[in-house]
């Protein structure tokens, strides 16, 4: 990222390089020690990706705790992978779409409805196509298992991305455009700079949904092929078939280390490096604080070493690729009208084009009877998803606020609620399906909670976002007037709250869509749980490599998304613009 | 002092324009009735060695002229010409000082500063050398590695100056510089301003101002060119022949400023008494003023010392309000007449006087009384939701009525002014969760 090169200590390592000392400090001792182990990791996991697919079978999954390190390494590669394949297409399409008028007509609403779509439902069809792209290495299953977490990721930082880009403060445009900075410039110096706090915040959001998507894809059973890559998931998926419960323990700790780690020495210094870029010409309250930045800002020898990197950056940015003066050639109006008609024309003949395959695909061997089972089963899950979000609704708010309201509480309890946000739950299902089938419970009800055993904190972490933002002076306004109980519930807080627990609440209920596709049918060893939905109905047909079925289940899901996010969550929204916002 | 106007008259006599625009026109289209006229046929001519202020209030297109000769808007007609060659765009002899200062936050002080340079591929260590030239010269050490959020607001304008100055351009744009800012550092800036232009410190040759401050206008400029609205043109073009430093005591200061004054708040010389607000009828544009604001004026008018009659340069320097501020309510008032404009004064009305001395519901009665005299629009509404059984409408219907006769934005902005006024006459009610208005109070 060229705009590292702005850091301010550039300037100063330039200006004082004559008289200051090279000599290393203590804090480059400590940086140089993070930087090796890191790279030592990065080089030895990346050289076992493309191992040839027969060492899978040679060398298959061992419950060995002290193999445990490797899986976990092995799964944090690939969500590097994915993450740095989001940024790179957030980059590419989000900049296409907020620049051309055209690009933007076809990008907005395919993301809108990749959105909506169960990632886990592509597996099937993405490990076949990448399997077949790299015959017999392990590279096309790595892949296909980065691809899946891609797709769970990208779409939300794109859609960042471009808000931000088209919501440029008009000044710095001018300025931008006053001073003819190339478009080179202009992304480095003002584009990205705008665009990172809202693009860290979701590239982090992206980072926790990933982790659940890593475990559901590792191992994976298509049809007759089943891969199993080395990592947590292929660990966490052996261990429930051999019902090893020590094993399910053992990568609930692995996975908990591996979040923190992540999260201490990559997040957090990001967050504290971001700061500077928020928007506002007033200095904040308190700045985010990370023990890894502040160690970098320290180091003397790695500052210098990095000054040739600042200083091919620095010329990198003067590059031009079109002379300032040349400026775009503008059409008529009639005629770029015309041609905005047939490039609409052309989206809307692909689409309908392409939606006619997968019709046809899918009628070949299933009805309107299977269509109708499909519509059945996805109320179910509608029904499950709603109660269950209201249900933790019912419980979190509450809660939220409570901690909300006392800063002391919430500082303390917030990390833990995104910790938890985090925290893939597939890895924890086991437990729940030992209660359930100990206990006799029935499978249909109980099952159902694991849809939002990891989404649920999305709710806790808004809420008590929103009620510590909730003003002073309202809140002393409400006890000076001695509003109380129920009043003080439906009449302060729940509408301050609001415009956050929509966020929470839409996120849990996304995710809750996802997670149905694992959660409604769960296994342990021989035992295996299914409850009556449409996340089981994709499921099993991806186990059996029924590929009709698992499209019209995937479309089914996708259509219910769509139109509870326009119906219910998209209203909600605007009433929250308008009505409770509290600035 | 004296030698100062005389060089820069010696100047403006012999040398060709630096800047010359020609009936720029600018308009946006409306759809089916046609288009908003936000500039028309506007001329401008800047000579090196002066300062020419564009005065006038917001929406009068004077920021959209500026824009225009930076060639950052391409206008929809006429030309500007930059020593002689057509303006197409951004061009590097001209550099812009914002009013929001247009500061990069993530960028230091030095940064800002070179950000021009960077543009037009200055290498690093001569990039460096002329920024700190730049903040040297704008009185900015010892701030190069702040960030804006870190400067006072006075600062923040200083690092927009040094960042326009250090690419030398021949012609300096200001856009509204100071009225971000408070009294006192406002003057400051200014004072230093002039001094490094009179001691010709800075390396352009004129300098081109956008204000709405009748008094800044004629402390700092040569040439002023006063500009009306609906839609934007030149009224009156003024030569300022004050030797600099300027007093604002000074008697011939003081009648120069009334003399502003009062083309200002001439009435154009069209039929109605509506003329300041663009359109007729129902279709006419109205501000957002609020009731409370109107009732102030009229206290502080009726008030000791002023006994119902004020002159409105002391009067808005009493009550401490900029024109922009002071203006759209001394016409709302005109507009309810309520209250008299002319020649730079302001006298209530009989029904201006008796609202003065009443008491809260007397005032709201006597409101809606000239609401529906003098407010179409209101009449209107009333008129309808008296017809309809129900006694309720929706606002939409009136949306759609007024966007046939102006923009979106005009009309929405004209429909909440006559809601806010009707409700405080409790002429008719709107509920805004359902969007109707109604007839019937809440109980």
């Amino acid at each position: 990222m060229a705009f590292l090169s702005s850091r301010p200590e550039r300037s100063s390592a330039l200006a004082a390089l004559a008289r200051e000392r090279v000599l290393p400090n203590s804090y480059d001792l400590a940086a140089f020690a993070l930087l090796a182990a890191v790279a030592v990791l990065a080089f030895h996991g990346a050289a076992a990706m493309h191992t040839p697919l027969a060492g899978l079978s040679s060398a298959p999954i061992v419950l060995d705790p002290a193999l445990l390190p490797e899986y976990a390494l092995r799964t944090t590669m690939r969500m590097f992978a994915a993450i740095t394949a989001s940024l790179v297409f957030t980059f590419v399409v989000a900049t296409l779409a907020a620049k051309s008028r055209r690009a933007e007509m076809l990008i907005i609403p395919a993301l809108d409805i990749l959105q909506s779509v169960p990632v886990l439902g592509f597996l099937t069809f993405t490990v076949t196509f990448f399997m077949g792209l790299f015959p017999g290495s392990q590279l096309g299953a790595e892949c296909a298992s980065i691809f899946a977490i891609f797709t769970s990721q990208a779409w939300n930082m794109a859609f960042s991305f471009y808000q931000s880009l088209r919501t440029v403060p008009r000044d710095l445009d001018e300025v931008s455009r006053g001073f003819g900075l190339s478009s080179w410039q202009r992304f480095c110096r003002l584009e990205a700079p705008f665009a990172m706090p809202g693009l860290v915040w979701n590239t982090m959001m992206s980072m926790s949904g990933g982790w659940f998507f890593v475990v559901a894809s590792e191992a994976i059973t298509v049809g007759d092929t089943t891969v199993q890559l080395p990592g947590l998931g292929s660990w966490l998926a052996l261990a429930i078939k051999e019902q090893n419960f020590l094993a399910v323990g053992w990568a609930v700790l692995a996975m908990a280390v591996v979040i923190g780690l992540y999260d201490q020495l990559l997040f957090r210094p990001i967050v504290a490096w971001a700061d500077k870029f928020r928007f506002e010409q007033t200095a904040g309250q308190s700045k985010p604080r990370s023990w890894v930045y502040g160690l970098a800002r320290r180091t003397r020898l790695v500052k210098r070493l990095a000054t040739p990197f600042a200083w091919l950056g620095g010329h990198l940015l003067l590059l031009r690729f079109r002379p300032a003066s040349a400026r775009p050639l503008r059409m008529a109006p009639a005629a770029s009208r015309a041609l905005d008609y047939a490039w609409l024309g052309l989206v809307v003949a692909l689409g309908t084009w392409s939606s006619w395959i997968a019709v046809s695909y899918v009628g070949q061997s299933l009805g309107w009877a299977d269509a109708g089972d499909a519509l059945l089963r996805g109320l179910v899950t509608l029904l499950r998803v709603v109660v269950l979000i209201a249900v933790a609704s019912v419980i979190w708010v509450p809660i939220g606020v409570w901690v909300g309201l006392r800063p002391g509480v919430a500082e303390r309890v917030q990390p833990v609620a995104q910790f938890l946000a985090a925290f893939p739950a597939n890895v924890l299902f086991p437990f729940a399906v030992i209660a359930i089938v100990t206990t006799g419970a029935s499978p249909e009800v109980w099952l159902s909670p694991l849809m939002v055993l990891g989404t649920q904190w999305y709710i806790l972490f808004n809420v008590i976002a929103g009620a510590s933002a909730f003003p002073t002076d309202l809140r002393e306004a409400a006890r000076v007037y001695q509003l109380r109980s129920w009043t003080w519930w439906r009449r302060v807080i729940l509408p301050g709250i609001f415009p956050y627990y929509v966020t929470g609440a839409l996120t849990a209920s996304g995710g809750s869509w996802n997670a149905s596709i694992v959660a409604e049918v769960a296994s342990w060893g021989d035992t295996k749980l299914e409850a009556y939905g449409l996340g089981s109905y994709i499921a099993n047909a991806t186990e059996a490599g029924n590929f009709p079925r698992v499209v019209l289940g995937i479309a089914v899901m996708s259509l219910f998304v769509t139109l509870l996010n326009r119906l219910l969550w998209r209203p909600l929204y605007v009433l929250a613009e308008r009505r409770m916002r509290l600035d | 002092m004296d030698n100062i106007t005389a060089v820069s008259a010696l100047n403006t006599s012999r040398s060709t324009p630096l800047i010359q625009a020609q009936q720029i026109c600018q308009s946006y289209d409306k759809g089916s009735t046609g288009s908003l006229v936000v500039l028309d046929k506007v001329d401008l001519e800047l000579n090196p060695g002066e300062i020419v202020g564009l005065l006038g209030r917001s929406g009068s297109g004077k920021s959209t002229l500026l824009r225009a000769i930076a060639g950052l808007i391409q206008p929809s007609g006429g030309t500007v010409e930059f020593s002689g060659r057509r303006v197409t765009g951004p061009n590097a002899g001209v550099a812009v000082v914002f009013q929001s200062f247009a500061l990069f936050p993530w960028l230091t002080v030095l940064e800002n500063v070179e950000l021009g340079l960077e543009a037009q591929g200055v290498a690093s260590a001569q990039r460096r050398k002329r920024a700190l030239a730049a903040i040297d010269l704008i009185g900015l050490d010892g701030f190069e590695s702040a960030y804006p959020k870190e400067l006072s607001g006075g600062m923040r304008q200083r690092v927009g100056l040094a960042r326009a100055l250090v690419v030398h351009p021949k012609v300096l744009l200001m856009d509204e510089p100071f009225s971000a800012l408070d009294v006192l550092t406002a003057e400051t800036l200014r004072t230093d301003l002039l001094d490094l232009w009179c001691e010709g410190r800075m390396p352009i040759e004129a300098i081109l101002m956008v204000t709405h401050n009748i008094e800044e206008a004629v402390l700092m400029c040569d040439r002023i060119l006063i500009f009306g609205s609906n839609p934007g043109r030149v009224i009156a073009e003024l030569r300022v022949e004050l030797p600099q430093p300027r007093n604002r005591l000074d008697p011939a200061f003081r009648a120069l400023v009334d003399d502003i004054y009062s083309r200002m708040t001439a009435r154009p010389g069209t039929p109605a008494r509506e003329g300041f607000f663009p359109g007729t009828g129902i279709a006419m544009s109205l501000p957002r003023v609020s009731t409370n604001l109107m009732a102030g004026l009229i206290e502080a008018i009726a008030a000791e010392p002023y006994k119902g009659e004020a002159d409105l340069p002391l009067l808005a320097a009493q009550l401490h309000h900029e024109i922009d501020d002071l203006f759209p309510v001394a016409e709302t008032l005109q507009l309810l007449r309520f209250a008299d404009l002319e020649g730079g004064d302001i006298r209530l009305t009989a029904p201006g006087l008796r609202f003065a001395d009443s008491n809260v519901d007397e005032r709201k009665r006597l409101f809606a009384q000239q609401l529906a005299a003098y407010v179409p629009l209101a009449a209107h509404i009333r008129r309808v939701l008296d017809e309809r059984s129900s006694h309720q409408a929706p606002a939409r219907r009136f949306r759609d009525e007024l966007e046939d006769h102006m923009s979106e934005d005009y009309a929405a902005t004209t429909l909440k002014a006559v809601t806010n006024w009707a409700r405080y006459g409790e002429y008719f009610a709107y509920d805004e969760t359902a969007d109707l208005f109604t007839l019937e109070n809440p109980s």
